[in-house]
């Protein structure tokens, strides 16, 4: 079966959960297949461990969590070191490159850019960085084409920044294909 | 034409489910993982005409929404652990008053504040036993979000046909997991509507069992004057002592959902036909338990799964079945054995019951069942 697992985490307040319900909404409302999204927090609203689980398969999802994670986003360090021990060989790791300096050891695909700068400095707002990793995280997974991935985030935020959002997920999407090719 | 769909959480689901089948008044303290339910339904029931209460605590909600049924509204609380504990006087109520209403409770860890956050199974005996006495119960477990929001709207029908209190209780994390959900059309699913009296308000007892096991219930200030009281009562609802009548009336209260059991109770079997090792699972639980039945079955074990989707009543008669069917029942829960001890007393010693138990806050993993699984071979 198909069964593709992605994990996006860092800390509460990162819009890590909203990333994946937008990710699993393209899969399951635009791009046809089934999609399932959890996720797990602590009682802070903002800090603490955050992590949000979205599997994505052509047939029907029975266990919603992650067993061996194909994709990785890691916000933060503390993330990338709790969460990188079950992503599979070969699986793709997505790192803040100013937040993670330690990059955790393994055989995987590990791409790396500052995603928080990218959203403060080439979108303008820094509170769509989860947009900027989204857009990154459909780059490097394939799992959702851009353009379904494009209308999930466009009907997830209000009007008035449709914008900037649109801005935010497409310059993290090239950003992230630049970033693998080199 | 398309039917609408929407990416939902299990919560918000079940607050569409309650307005499928006709909720007109919630009343709820917010607490967490439940809060959802409370979001949608202070912001749709106001559209439609309805009544939304956000009141001082959970014992204070669950008595508005006896006040309000009793009233005529179809009506809804929903709570977690902590408020269901606090809510259960009033269920109990609601059992011997014969009020129909649901509670919604999404299972989080416990007991008293315990795991806000974090995802359990372990309250099911409360939905039971939670209030004193003897009184029916009705429980149901949803698996999916789309089955969140069709046990919701079954919980309203079943409360209307038995008048009484039901219960729908999602775990965490069928409550706040997010799929896709598939609206039926009005008129799809089957709304049940409350029996009204047929006899002039001058004649009506609000517990005429003349009608049978379920006598109609009047709406207040409609022109029908009748006593509601928490005390052993009358046919007139006014309070007696006298043994006769305390005990038919008992036995007619629990009776009515006992004796509908076949009615009332729905379940799943999966790849049971030739097994040999029964995972007995409920919740989110199941979902692991499907998977770990389908690697079982690559790997040449003949294992299937019964799925529990009303957990009160029990499926006695089914368990009792699967009891003389398996080499051995395996059964994981997020809690210390509840739902163990029920198919132990079903099996009557028939097969061994092997327990998986987590109350971590993490759910427990397919790995886990199919090694369990194997100890049955």
């Amino acid at each position: 079966m198909s069964r593709y697992e992605l994990r996006f985490s860092g800390s509460g307040g990162q819009g890590l959960i909203t990333a994946g319900i937008i990710m699993a909404k393209a899969a399951s409302i635009y791009e046809g297949k089934q999609a399932v999204q959890s996720q797990s927090y602590g009682p802070e609203a903002r800090g603490g461990a955050s992590k949000s689980e979205v599997i994505i398969s052509d047939g029907p999802i029975d266990y919603p969590k992650v067993t061996a994670c194909d994709a990785l986003l890691a916000m933060t360090q503390e993330a990338a070191n709790k969460y990188s021990h079950d992503l599979k060989e070969g699986g793709v790791l997505l790192l803040d490159s100013d937040l993670v300096k330690i990059v955790p050891p393994g055989n995987f695909r590990t791409i790396s850019f500052p995603i928080i700068n990218t959203a403060k400095n080439d979108v303008g707002r820094e509170i769509v960085a989860n947009i900027v990793a989204l857009g990154a995280m459909v780059a490097l997974t394939g799992q959702v084409s851009r353009e379904n991935a494009e209308k999930a985030v466009l009907s997830s935020v209000p009007e008035a920044f449709i914008e900037l959002n649109r801005k935010a997920f497409s310059i993290g999407y090239e950003k992230a294909l630049a970033a693998s090719a080199q | 034409m398309s039917k609408k769909v929407a990416f939902l959480q299990g919560n918000e689901a079940a607050a569409y489910g309650a307005l499928y089948a006709g909720c007109d008044f919630f009343a709820g303290y917010p607490i967490t993982p439940s809060t959802e339910v409370s979001e949608v339904l202070s912001i749709e029931l106001p559209k439609t005409g309805g009544a939304f209460l956000q009141m001082e605590d959970e014992i204070a909600a669950m008595a508005a929404i006896l006040g309000g049924a009793l009233a005529g509204a179809k009506a809804l609380t929903s709570t977690s652990g902590p408020g269901l504990s606090l809510k259960q006087e009033l269920i109990g109520y609601g059992c011997i008053a014969e009020i129909p209403c649901v509670v919604y409770n999404v299972m989080r860890g416990g007991p008293s504040t315990g795991m806000p956050t974090g995802p359990s199974q372990s309250d099911v005996m409360c939905a039971k036993w939670g209030t004193h006495g003897d009184h029916p119960a009705i429980c149901l477990v949803p698996a999916s979000v789309q089955e969140t929001y069709e046990m919701v709207i079954r919980a309203f029908n079943l409360s209307e046909k038995y008048r009484t209190p039901v219960l729908v209780m999602p775990d965490e994390i069928v409550a706040h997991m997010r799929e896709r959900i598939v609206f039926p059309e009005p008129g799809e699913i089957e709304v049940i509507p409350r029996k009204a009296p047929t006899v002039p308000p001058e004649k009506y007892k609000p517990y005429d069992t003349s009608f049978g096991d379920v006598p109609p219930l009047a709406t207040f200030g409609s022109g029908y004057k009748f006593h509601v009281t928490g005390l052993n009562k009358m046919q007139d609802g006014f309070p007696t002592t006298k043994a006769e009548i305390v005990q038919a009336e008992e036995e007619r209260q629990v009776r009515k959902v006992v004796a509908n059991t076949d009615d009332i109770v729905e379940f799943e079997e999966y790849l049971l036909d030739d097994a040999d090792v029964a995972v007995v699972a409920y919740g989110c639980t199941s979902r692991s338990a499907r998977y770990a039945v389908n690697i079982a079955r690559e790997q040449g074990i003949k294992a299937g799964m019964f799925r529990i989707k009303t957990f009160w009543p029990f499926p006695d008669k089914q368990i009792k079945a699967l009891a003389g069917k398996v080499k051995g029942i395996v059964i994981p829960e997020m809690n210390l054995g509840m739902c163990s001890l029920e198919l132990e007393r079903c099996a009557q010693g028939k097969v061994p019951v092997l327990g998986i138990f987590r109350v971590d806050g993490e759910p427990i993993n397919p790995d886990q069942i199919l090694a369990k699984i194997k100890e049955v071979i």
